[in-house]
């Protein structure tokens, strides 16, 4: 890539992941970013023209099952490892009056 | 007991239960001794089932006593990977995001262990979500080399590598998104087998790179690790992932291992290998000639695009596991921030606090590499190289039937030595990666050592669900060599 990743972009990266990092994660990141992706641009000297993308090596497609209900883990189960939660359900800070949210 | 019940293999401890020469309980005590006097220094378990497991093998024991029929794990000791679910005890991956994380079923592989009648003894340490080359990234415990403590095991299985070597359990799971398995088997100077992607359930194993992981054991000998893959391997409905029989039947690992494979030709990757510490070259060299003395012949084969493997694996694991960590949001499980200002701090606080640094620089690369601008140039681009690498080994297997390779081009190295710069250890994982890329089973096998004791390992690499052939090729190595005999001092500590 022509432009090198910079801590904005750190910055914007960070936001998609959900990731709350600090001052010194941005500095530390970008350094680290940069010396990856240009080991990684190192791909861009190959020629793939007409190169189909592989996703996975499987020797199968789809794979459907039987439309068949099958017993489930359940609410008890599911809500086990819970931080909150209000009886059958996960419980979360109010969101509908947030502004402040991406 | 003597001290040689600590030295048997899975296959020759299970014959001797069967036969009453020794009871479960004696075999699950002798292992919980040897934890007791060298955990410790080692560190290789996060958790431990003593009570659990003391009660399964005297259950076991009453059953053999009663003329009951058993399993073909029937009382022997096996540790586990803490990547694996288990609805008993905390799966935590080594990360503190799930360090109180109780899971709610058993992966496939645990229930196939239950159902062998294997007893597992505890959850071995690894690098968090199996993200490292050391088990340095491990946010719960260090855990260190057998055979030379102030070295690294090797990761991120190096918790159930250090367990095999040290005599701490009779073999274990682990798992493999890019040489998890491989590599640290070879620091440890056991046996490691990465399976064909497909061949064993993924189901209940925590993903990270969903179309490079894959569970598989590691053992003190290719007998061993063919008896584990027999109760592993195998189609399961609740994996869309896993093969089924149709396609590529599993074999009995165990029935055909010491024939050899006749007129067996063995392939060597020139170029691959001069990358490698001299030591690590001479070891594959010697062992090239161990197969040309045992009859077979060796052949020089290209694999033009190998040198962008780490470049590609690198960018398609992360994106995978960017996508993949996406479920730790502080809502469902797991961590969660105290006091969140707003929904969103759930979120971004929560994931802050709870992984490594190794964990978000992964989740940083993988998010930017699928990110508006960058996915033609980063992902797109990877998945290319991806196939190209694939069809490296598509022509080479055309004129060889496996692949002798070093594991890593360096034996252990020296706890902190690497953790600063997270390319080199990136760059560590250069000869073990592209099987994974590739989805073909790959073996790691103790086959020297180097000038300070270090154990070196020999990579074999078959094509796609060749894992019989795998095997008995790795057991044409081993009968004629006894690095896998050797023990590490360490595990002395074990010794009454």
């Amino acid at each position: 890539m022509d432009k090198r990743i910079d801590e904005a972009e750190v910055r914007k990266v960070a936001k998609l992941a959900r990731l709350d990092l600090t001052e010194a994660e941005v500095a530390e990141f970008t350094g680290q970013l940069v010396a990856i992706l240009d080991y990684v641009g190192e791909m861009n000297r190959l020629d793939t023209e007409g190169v189909e993308p592989l996703a996975h090596c499987l020797p199968i497609t789809n794979c459907l099952r039987e439309d068949v209900v099958h017993p489930s883990l359940g609410a008890d189960k599911a809500l086990a490892n819970a931080p909150d939660r209000d009886e059958d359900f996960f419980k979360v800070p109010k969101i509908l009056d947030d502004s402040s949210g991406a | 007991m003597p001290n040689s019940l600590l030295d048997m293999g899975c296959v020759e401890l299970r014959q001797a239960i069967g036969q009453g020469r020794v009871t479960g309980v004696q075999a699950a005590q002798a292992v919980f001794d040897a934890i007791d006097a060298s955990e410790p220094v080692l560190g290789a378990y996060l958790s431990l089932f003593k009570d659990q497991a003391l009660r399964q093998a005297h259950q076991i024991d009453q059953r053999i006593a009663a003329g009951q029929s058993v399993g073909p794990l029937a009382g022997v000791p096996i540790a586990v990977k803490d990547v694996l679910c288990t609805s008993f005890g905390t799966t935590t991956c080594g990360s503190k995001i799930l360090a109180n994380f109780h899971a709610p079923y058993n992966a496939t592989v645990i229930d196939r262990l239950l159902a062998a009648d294997a007893v597992i003894v505890g959850k071995t340490n690894m690098d968090e979500f199996a993200m490292g080359s050391s088990t340095e990234n491990s946010g719960l415990r260090r855990t260190v080399n057998p055979w030379d403590t102030t070295r690294v095991p090797g990761g991120s299985s190096g918790g159930s590598a250090v367990a095999v070597a040290a005599r701490l359990c009779f073999g274990a799971l682990g798992s493999d998104t890019g040489g998890s398995i491989r590599q640290p088997a070879s620091f440890c100077g056991v046996v490691g087998l990465k399976p064909t992607y497909g061949r064993v359930s993924r189901y209940g194993l925590v993903a990270y790179g969903s179309s490079l992981d894959q569970v598989g054991p590691i053992a003190r000998s290719v007998a061993d690790a063919a008896c584990l893959l027999n109760v592993i391997a195998g189609h399961d409905p609740q994996d869309s992932t896993s093969v089924d029989e149709k396609t590529a039947p599993v074999a009995d690992y165990l029935a055909d291992l010491d024939r050899p494979v006749e007129g067996l030709r063995i392939g060597v990757v020139p170029q691959a290998t001069e990358g490698a510490d001299r030591p690590v070259r001479d070891a594959v060299t010697g062992a090239a000639e161990v197969y040309r003395g045992s009859g077979a012949t060796v052949v020089e084969v290209q694999m033009p695009h190998l040198d962008y493997a780490i470049a590609a694996y690198y960018v398609i694991a992360t994106a995978e596991a960017s996508s993949n960590l996406a479920r730790y949001d502080g809502v469902h499980y797991g961590h969660r921030t105290a006091n969140p200002r707003d929904y969103v701090e759930v979120y971004t606080r929560s994931r802050a606090e709870g992984f490594g640094q190794e964990v978000k620089r992964r989740i940083m690369l993988g998010t930017y590499a699928l990110s508006s601008g960058y996915y033609d140039a980063y992902y797109l681009k990877a998945l290319k190289v991806r196939n190209l690498i694939r069809q490296d080994f598509v022509r080479a297997f055309e004129r060889c039937d496996c692949i002798l390779m070093p594991v890593a081009p360096t034996t252990a190295f020296r706890l902190g030595e690497k953790s600063t710069d997270p390319l080199q250890m990136y760059l560590a994982d250069v000869y073990t990666i592209s099987a994974n890329l590739a989805g073909i089973p790959g073996i790691s096998l103790p086959a020297g050592f180097d000038g300070q004791g270090l154990p070196i390992g020999l990579q074999v690499l078959c094509p796609a669900f060749a894992e019989q052939r795998l095997l008995r090729i790795a057991r044409m190595f081993e009968s004629k060599t006894d690095w896998h005999l050797r023990r590490p001092a360490g595990a002395s500590y074990g010794k009454k």
